[in-house]
């Protein structure tokens, strides 16, 4: 039994700031105390885990927490996008009236939530921090408590995703059933011993499959996720299309690339299937959206699709560009909230493609940052968005699926018509009503950062990607 | 011999009261025959020597879920009648599952039929499950039962922050205010020339 603490401090520290702003915030008038502790906690927690010796694969808590290259990327990317989140909510927020500090700590509970799933090595501890992610986000969909349409999304979310853990849970007793453990190595070696013939383990693995599916968002698991984009508050979408995406990642990693290894032909194949139809209905319905939320959802599922096909090559270089287009996506699709956010003010969401009309003729600057952002999105060089995509296809092509590349392709070409409708309207349209851009100096400056970033990033790729490939552990390889 | 006598007896409660549930007219017979049906089962567990699960049956079924669940019926005025309108229309489906899920167990019994497991063997005398439970939960699996503290702490977190309101012109006491009040707040002294008498 080892109990050694040394790697788990970061998850330690977020909880117990998690609670001390809790406190803090009652004693206060000031809202403003708990956002700047909750960023305090994220850089406090990022200072620890850099701080941590760097080593191998250690497991400690009894095994049922793990610690290697991967799970302190995954940490650093989680701790920089919710630092993100809450740089851009603050002021949204409080044009509505929302700005209170138990939005912060569900943030922050969410963010421990994430670290928990990304060093889960136990499905115990898996399904725990997964449920501790997705209570916090529920309360954070619905936070606009007297919108009624946050309330229908929070309902669908939430029933939608009690259904999801269902499933994940029933997949986990399933595989107790035939392995006898819970924790993850001995469920990898329980599946190599009993085979793929074993009828018991392939319904587990369905099971496992869809509640994973689901939380990440993939056709035909992906029915909540325009309602949920479209009715939730903007910096709460902006939360679930970002953070939570890696925690789906690691929970992907976990969950089935590691535990079901042996039986990756069997899921590969499903998830075939899985990565064709998210990539097709994905970028198709995204064509007929006109709310600007609801296309970045249908473009989400799309990315997904990209995502998935980084997992259906099921090796080094298929995992590391999975890893490699996850922190990708993620960088993007916060800078496109942000931009929602940024043209929103009290009274006023930015969420109709409309409301994009003429942005370059009052905003030349954020029009142009826009442009990266869309441009990036759709993969178009030298952004950083088009070498993901090339990563994923060259892991496929190498893992022999060329015709599967080819579809991913002609997807993403009518995938392209949308993000360039986005631009069109910028640039050659004249803009309709209020002009008017209310954000403060921090978000803009924060937000320019983040769409040079997709330039500075996509010029420069190489460490990026190196590292993504240096952290996969050896036993996805 | 008086082990058998005592399960056929609680299990033949048992079976009555969950029927009870699902006939009786008054949703409150019905909890109550809930909470026989849980107390009974617990009876049950003690049987097979799985104390915990017993007490733990007993203490957070009937002690705080049956309870509440009575407040809530008792409170809300359920409209029974309502309730029962959808019930020939639903009947067939309901017959069907009730169908499918007697032939699944049918067939697992008639597959497996000569092959129930061997009598598992009784563990010592002394053999204590809240003890062996109390021996892991708190060593072996204290971080899962520290996020599942956690968790918890975040449901009432949510809970607060979604319900609690404020509503504007309530006529609360602000009992800090009165204790902290001076009494220049309060008392004006002013100072005024008397009026002549008219």
């Amino acid at each position: 039994m080892n109990f050694d603490l040394t790697h788990v401090w970061p998850e330690i520290f977020v909880a117990t700031m998690a609670c001390i702003v809790l406190v803090a915030d009652l004693y206060t008038s000031r809202r403003d105390v708990a956002y700047w502790l909750s960023l305090l906690t994220i850089v406090g927690a990022a200072a620890l885990t850099l701080a941590l010796p760097a080593g191998g694969r250690e497991l400690t808590l009894t095994d049922t927490y793990i610690a290697e290259p991967l799970t302190d990327v995954l940490k650093m990317v989680a701790y920089g996008v919710v630092a993100l989140v809450f740089l851009y909510s603050r002021d949204y927020l409080r044009e509505r009236d929302l700005l209170k500090g138990e939005y912060f700590v569900l943030g922050l509970f969410g963010l421990l939530g994430i670290m928990v799933m990304i060093s889960a090595h136990h499905f115990l501890t898996l399904y725990l921090g997964l449920e501790l992610l997705s209570l916090s986000l529920y309360a954070m969909v619905a936070f606009d408590r007297d919108s009624s349409i946050c309330a229908e999304s929070a309902m669908k979310y939430f029933v939608l995703g009690a259904i999801a853990s269902g499933t994940l849970l029933f997949g986990m007793s399933l595989v107790y059933g035939v392995t006898g453990s819970l924790a993850i190595n001995e469920v990898a070696a329980g599946v190599v011993a009993a085979g793929s013939t074993d009828i018991m383990l392939l319904i587990a693995l369905a099971f496992m499959l869809v509640g994973v599916m689901f939380k990440l968002g993939a056709v035909p698991f992906h029915m909540w996720l325009p309602d949920v984009y479209h009715g939730a508050p903007t910096s709460t979408t902006l939360y679930i299309g970002t953070a939570s995406k890696i925690a789906s990642f690691a929970l992907f990693v976990r969950a089935i690339g590691e535990a079901f290894g042996g039986l990756e032909s069997d899921w590969r194949d499903m998830l075939i299937v899985l990565a064709v139809l998210s990539l097709g209905i994905g970028n198709i319905v995204a064509i007929a959206q006109t709310n600007l939320k609801r296309m970045l959802a249908y473009s989400t599922i799309s990315h997904v699709g990209f995502i998935l096909l980084g997992f259906i090559a099921a090796d080094g270089q298929g995992y590391q560009a999975a890893l490699f287009y996850t922190i990708t996506y993620v960088l993007m699709a916060a800078g496109a909230f942000g931009m929602i956010i940024l043209l929103s003010r009290a009274g006023f969401e930015a969420d109709e493609l409309a409301d994009f009309k003429g942005l370059n003729q009052y905003s030349p600057w954020f029009a142009l940052i826009m442009l990266l952002l869309m441009f990036s999105m759709a993969g178009v060089p030298p952004l950083i968005g088009f070498y993901a995509k090339l990563a994923v296809l060259a892991a496929v092509v190498e893992a022999g699926l060329t015709w599967l590349a080819i579809v991913a392709v002609v997807f993403s070409v009518i995938g392209a018509f949308y993000y360039l409708r986005v631009i069109k309207l910028m640039y050659f349209d004249a803009p309709e009503g209020d002009t008017r851009i209310d954000a403060g100096v921090g978000m803009r400056v924060v937000l320019s950062a983040n769409g040079l970033a997709m330039l500075a990033l996509g010029i420069f790729p190489g460490a990026l990607l190196a590292l993504c490939g240096t952290v996969i552990p050896l036993a996805l390889r | 011999m008086i082990e058998a006598g005592i399960f056929y007896l609680f299990a033949t409660v048992l079976v009555g009261a969950a029927v009870g549930v699902i006939s009786s007219r008054n949703p409150v017979h019905a909890a109550l025959f809930l909470v026989l049906a849980f107390v009974t089962s617990a009876v049950l567990w003690i049987l097979l020597e799985a104390e915990f699960l017993g007490i733990v049956l007993v203490l957070v079924y009937v002690g705080a879920v049956m309870v509440l669940f009575l407040f809530v019926v008792m409170m809300l005025n359920v409209n029974i009648e309502k309730m029962r309108v959808g019930f020939t229309r639903y009947a067939p489906l309901g017959i069907i599952v009730a169908l499918a899920v007697a032939a699944e167990i049918g067939y697992v019994i008639w597959t497996r039929r000569g092959q129930l497991p061997e009598k598992q063997p009784l563990p010592a005398d002394n053999y204590s499950n809240t003890e062996a439970l109390g021996a892991v939960l708190y060593t072996d699996y204290v971080y899962a039962f520290e996020l599942a503290a956690i968790i918890l702490l975040v449901a009432i977190v949510a809970a607060i922050a979604l319900t609690m309101r404020q509503r504007a012109g309530v006529k609360a006491q602000d009992i800090s205010a009165q204790v902290a009040t001076r009494r220049q707040d309060r008392v004006r002294l002013v100072s005024m020339d008397s009026e002549p008498r008219q």
